[in-house]
């Protein structure tokens, strides 16, 4: 059982029109097991506290705190929150020319685990993973997202969550560009990362409809950069019924 | 107007460039030349002279069954058949080295000849080697640049009617090395040649080849290959020029540069003749740059004059490392120094591939693996 918990959090970006703060103190706790939707129109700040806590260096914390399970996780390089747990499936992967993905995976697989995996449990269990998300095979011998669809691209951030297997997940708009089979495939294959490993997720979006296959326990609702409401997952059908409006006015 | 300025004036076409076999023929570069315009003129200096006469670079060859190694002299008449030179220093080499080095290749040749220049110390020196294919022969020869020297060279490459030619020139120098080469290239009806520039070591490096066809049916791919630090200027110019009907070129050129300083200039020459109807021709430079401060400049011209061509293209890209791939792997736990090999690795792996010469990739990988160490204990990495 573990704890992701984010105090008062504040970050900044810089932008040629100079500093722009973006999280005004947000404050969310996720714990094992858990999934909370984070949920806001475009601009709110939803992508900038995915990208701070993975630790993004063009975000500045000016203030607040994240820790897991008490360690801090501000102090941690990229690689070490990775290691240490953390996961960010990017609503934008980068291209890594000549870098197949089967190799991408294992290097990624054996630094999170600070060993390599055994080989041929290895390889099994990333055919079976890649199966599962409806990937071709081919798919290992290609350069990391390069030329990739859109859809493609999410399967294999999902591929990679489902074989890290972080404590911790955060999701930023993995379901935007999807049709519905791929939204299907890619839910699908998160259920099972948060079941398997028991992983707590922060599922970022800006519509409902990846909530009706990727049930949250938890609706955050994310305005000018702070938490604006929260509730069940009722508040998600609230919000699909009568949209941000409400709270873009209180903003 | 004095000779030195007319030089300056840009060319009509890449046609009416000067070749000649006397140095004389070449005034003494200043550096504002079209061909001169990117290189440091002042360590190359001694090998402008009319002539060098320093003995610091000794060929030894290591000749597989099959191939034939002779030292001749500019009487033979197999010397020169590469064509004449076609800038001063190159002028020197001819004129300075009394003898050439002939590996001739018979037959189907399996094994690898390797040709070694080792440099024992910075007396100029010039040196001649003639690798020559005999009609329908196969065969693979590595040219071995390894030591200290001040060195102008000629290379010339000749593959007869069929023959299918790999020379690699595999420049390891040492750091305080400047070698200036002309690499002349003479493909005959149906020859294949596979020309490979890895350029890894020295002070300053220019190597220049000069390829030429002279029957339908020839077809170059000429791969380059070079990782350049603090400190290092690595130079490569080609020229391709395609006079007769049906031939085929594909250059492709790759170069990663880290460290201040770090210099690589990469220009790549290619004229379709009104007569090589049916050319089919590409070229690319794709430049990676690991840390601030280094510089990569990449020119391709292509100069077409006649439009019954199968193709014609060219491409060139200068990319950083960057902050962003470095993000998406670091999130994946992949440290920093790990994330640059990943990418450097997979930068170079499709030319790698290309190369094909077991024994040359493994010294190449070998040599990016201790380049990346040693950036990894450097400051100025991108981060």
């Amino acid at each position: 059982m573990s704890t992701l918990e984010i105090c008062d959090l504040h970050v900044s970006v810089d932008t040629r029109e100079g500093t722009k703060q973006i999280l005004r103190g947000v404050d969310l706790t996720v714990a094992s097991g858990q999934t909370h939707a984070i949920m806001g129109p475009n601009g709110s700040g939803k992508s900038t506290l995915a990208y701070s806590v993975a630790g993004h260096p063009k975000f500045h914390v000016t203030g607040g705190s994240v820790t897991m399970d008490g360690e801090d996780v501000l102090a941690m390089s990229v690689d070490e929150r990775a290691r240490a747990g953390l996961f960010l499936a990017m609503q934008y992967p980068v291209e890594v020319p000549g870098v197949s993905v089967s190799n991408f995976l294992r290097t990624a697989k054996t630094a999170v685990d600070g060993k390599a995996p055994p080989l041929r449990a290895w390889v099994k269990d990333m055919k079976a993973t890649m199966a599962e998300l409806r990937m071709d095979p081919a798919f290992a011998e290609r350069s990391v997202n390069e030329g990739f669809s859109g859809g493609e691209k999410k399967r294999h951030e999902i591929l990679q969550m489902e074989l890290l297997r972080p404590r911790f997940a955060i999701l930023d708009e993995t379901d935007s560009g999807l049709d519905v089979d791929a939204l299907r495939i890619v839910s699908e294959g998160i259920n099972r990362a948060r079941e398997t490993n028991n992983a707590g997720v922060l599922l970022i979006t800006h519509y409902t409809r990846i909530l009706r296959y990727v049930r949250p326990d938890f609706v955050h609702v994310f305005v000018a950069g702070r938490i604006a409401e929260e509730g069940g997952p009722e508040l998600a059908d609230q919000l699909e019924d009568e949209g941000y409006d409400r709270f873009e006015q209180v903003a | 107007m004095t000779p030195t300025e007319l030089a300056v004036v840009p060319e009509a076409s890449r046609a009416a460039r000067r070749t000649s076999f006397d140095p004389a023929d070449f005034p003494v570069p200043t550096g504002r030349e079209e061909e001169w315009r990117f290189t440091p003129m002042e360590p190359l200096a001694p090998l402008f002279a009319d002539q060098v006469d320093g003995h610091d670079v000794v060929v030894d060859v290591m000749a597989a069954p099959g191939v034939e190694v002779s030292q001749v002299g500019h009487d033979d008449p197999r010397v020169g058949a590469g064509g004449a030179p076609g800038d001063r220093a190159a002028a020197v080499a001819w004129v300075s080295a009394d003898e050439a080095t002939v590996i001739a290749v018979r037959g189907t040749v399996p094994d690898v000849t390797t040709v070694t220049l080792r440099g024992h110390g910075r007396a100029p020196s010039a040196a001649h080697l003639l690798v020559w294919a005999e009609p329908g022969a196969s065969g693979t020869v590595v040219l071995d640049h390894t030591g200290t020297a001040v060195l102008t060279e000629t290379v010339e490459i000749v593959a007869e009617q069929g023959s299918d030619l790999t020379v690699v020139s595999l420049q390891t120098w040492r750091d305080d090395t400047v070698h200036a080469a002309n690499h002349r290239l003479r493909l005959a009806d149906d020859a294949s040649v596979k020309h490979v520039v890895v350029t890894l070591g020295g002070a300053l490096v220019r190597i220049a080849p000069d390829v030429q066809f002279t029957g339908p049916g020839g077809a170059v791919t000429a791969l380059g290959l070079s990782y350049g630090h603090a400190g290092q200027h690595l130079e490569h110019r080609l020229f391709v020029d395609h006079a007769v009907p049906r031939c085929r070129s594909q250059v492709t050129y790759k170069g990663a540069l880290q460290g201040d300083g770090a210099h690589s200039v990469w220009v790549g020459d290619v004229l379709i003749r009104a007569a090589a109807e049916g050319t089919d021709t590409y070229e690319q430079n794709r430049n990676l740059l690991l840390t601030e401060g280094a510089r990569a400049d990449s020119v391709p011209n292509l100069e077409i004059e006649t439009g019954l061509i199968e193709g014609a293209g060219h491409a060139s890209a200068t990319g950083r490392f960057d902050d962003e791939q470095l993000f998406y792997l670091r999130s994946r736990g992949i440290d920093e120094t790990e994330a640059r090999r990943l990418v450097v690795r997979g930068f170079f792996a499709e030319l790698l591939a290309q190369v094909g010469v077991a024994e040359v990739t493994d010294r190449i990988m070998a040599h990016v693996d201790a380049e990346l160490a040693r950036l990894a204990t450097q400051p100025g990495a991108v981060s």
